[in-house]
C-alpha cells in the first residue's frame, strides 16, 4: 500500500514536468527569437532531467521490468496525473509565458516544501531541481512583466492568455487522495498550505505586469485523476508514437 | 577531498566534460566518491543540472579510462548533496576563463548580474566589466549568454547553481 502510494506520488510529481517539457520541446526551432528558443528548450531539458530522477525512483519501486522509459511512454491517457494547465497548447508566445509562469510559481513553492520530504530521493531531487526552477521563475516572470507592461498589443495578448489559462491554475492545489496521503505522511507537500502563498505571489507579479485576474472564474479540474482535455491525446500521439509502433526500440 | 592515490586521481582527471572540453571532471567537482571493492573502483558522480546530457558520456569515458590502465570501474549517479558551482576548483575557474567562458561568481553577484542590476561579469575577450546579459539561458544548461558593451563580443557565463 505504502509503496503504491509513493509510486503514485512520484508520477504526480513527474507528469506535470514531463508534459510541460514536451510542450516546450514542440517549440524547439520555433521560438520567437533565438535566445528565447534556446531558453524554452533549456527549461524543457531541466524538466525532463527532473522527470528522469522521479521515474527512475518510481521504476525501482514498481520492479517487474519497469523502467523510466516504460513509465514515461507506455501508460494510457487516463493513467497520467498531470494537470490541465500543462497540457494547454502553445497558442502563441503569450500563452506559452503565462502557462509557464502559472506553473513555475507553483513548482518553486512545491519544491521548497519537498526539500524536507521524509522520502530521501524526493528530498534530493527537490534540492537539486529548485536551483534550476529559480531560473525558470526568473525567465517567465520577467517576460510576464515585459509583455504585460509593454505595448498595448502585447498587454492585450497577455491579458487574453491570462483570461484563458487562469481557470486551470487551481487544479494544481486540489489534492488527490495520493497527495493527501503524501502531505499527511510527510512525504509530500500540503497543497492547502501552499495555495494562499501562491495566490498572493501571483497577484503581486500580475500587479507589476499591469495584468488582472479574471473575475468569476469557473475553475476546471479532473486531469490529475485521469480526466484529461482533448489536448492530451494529441500530445501522447506525438510522445508515444515510436514506442507504440516499434516496441522496445532504442535511440 | 577524495581519498585516492595519485595514480587514480590522474585517471579521473584525464576525463573531460564533453560540453566544456577544457575542464576536467575533477575540476568540475562532479566526482564525489571513489571506493574500491574487490578490485572494482566504484565512482560516484553527480550531475551539474538534472537534465545534463553529458552524464552518460562522462560515465562511459571514466570506465574506458580505467580500462585503458587495466582497471575496472563502475559508475553510480548520486543526487545528494546537490552540485554547486562552488565545487569548481580554482584551476577549473582559471581554465574556464582561458577557454572564454566567464567563471561563476557568488550567488549574490550572480543574481544582480542576471537581473541586470550590476556590471560584475568580466568580458572573457577584453576584460571589461561593461557587459550585459543577453539571455539567462545559453548554449548549454549551465551557461548564460552575455555581451560586452566595449568590444561587442558575445560570450558565455557559467551561471551559479
Amino acid at each position: 500500500m505504502l509503496k503504491e502510494r509513493l509510486y503514485d506520488y512520484l508520477l504526480h510529481l513527474g507528469d506535470n514536468s514531463m508534459i510541460l517539457g514536451q510542450r516546450l520541446g514542440e517549440l524547439c526551432g520555433h521560438g520567437p527569437e533565438l535566445e528565447t528558443d534556446i531558453a524554452l528548450t533549456n527549461i524543457s531539458l531541466d524538466l525532463f532531467g527532473q522527470v528522469r530522477n522521479y521515474f527512475q525512483a518510481a521504476a525501482a519501486i514498481k520492479g517487474d521490468g519497469a523502467t523510466e522509459d516504460s513509465i514515461a511512454m507506455l501508460r494510457y491517457e487516463n493513467e497520467y496525473k498531470n494537470t490541465l494547465l500543462v497540457e494547454q497548447p502553445n497558442d502563441d508566445f503569450a500563452h506559452v509565458i503565462v502557462r509557464q509562469f502559472l506553473f513555475d510559481v507553483y513548482h518553486q513553492l512545491l519544491l521548497k516544501e519537498l526539500m524536507s520530504s521524509k522520502d530521501e530521493t524526493i528530498a534530493a531531487v527537490a534540492t537539486k531541481s529548485i536551483k534550476e526552477v529559480n531560473y525558470h521563475v526568473g525567465f517567465s516572470s520577467t517576460w510576464l512583466k515585459r509583455l504585460g507592461d509593454g505595448t498595448e498589443v502585447s498587454h492585450d495578448k497577455m491579458q487574453e492568455a491570462v483570461n484563458k489559462l487562469w481557470r486551470y491554475s487551481l487544479e494544481l492545489f486540489k489534492p488527490t487522495d495520493t497527495e493527501i496521503w503524501a502531505a499527511e505522511s510527510g512525504v509530500g507537500a500540503d497543497l492547502d498550505q501552499l495555495k494562499p502563498i501562491y495566490l498572493e505571489k501571483i497577484k503581486m507579479f500580475m500587479d507589476e505586469a499591469t495584468l488582472g485576474l479574471p473575475e468569476a472564474t469557473v475553475f476546471q479540474y479532473g486531469a490529475k485523476s485521469g480526466r484529461h482535455s482533448e489536448n492530451m491525446g494529441y500530445i501522447l500521439a506525438d510522445f508515444q508514437y515510436i514506442q507504440r509502433a516499434y516496441p522496445n526500440m532504442k535511440w | 577531498m577524495l581519498n585516492v592515490s595519485d595514480e587514480i586521481e590522474k585517471i579521473l582527471a584525464s576525463v573531460n566534460d564533453p560540453e566544456i572540453p577544457v575542464l576536467s571532471i575533477m575540476d568540475m567537482g562532479i566526482v564525489r566518491e571513489v571506493d574500491q571493492v574487490e578490485g572494482v573502483y566504484n565512482i560516484s558522480i553527480t550531475p551539474t543540472y538534472s537534465g545534463c546530457p553529458a552524464m552518460d558520456t562522462i560515465g562511459d569515458d571514466l570506465i574506458a579510462a580505467f580500462k585503458q590502465e587495466g582497471l575496472k570501474a563502475s559508475i553510480k549517479l548520486v543526487l545528494a548533496p546537490a552540485w554547486t558551482t562552488d565545487w569548481i576548483t580554482e584551476k577549473g575557474r582559471k581554465d574556464l576563463e582561458e577557454y572564454g567562458i566567464a567563471a561563476p561568481r557568488s550567488a549574490e553577484v550572480d543574481k544582480a548580474a542576471l537581473l541586470g542590476e550590476a556590471n560584475t561579469i568580466k568580458c572573457s575577450n577584453c576584460g571589461s566589466l561593461n557587459t550585459k546579459m543577453v539571455s539567462r539561458f545559453g548554449s548549454t544548461a549551465c551557461k548564460a549568454l552575455f555581451q560586452c558593451k566595449e568590444c561587442h563580443e558575445p560570450f558565455d557565463y557559467f551561471k551559479c547553481l
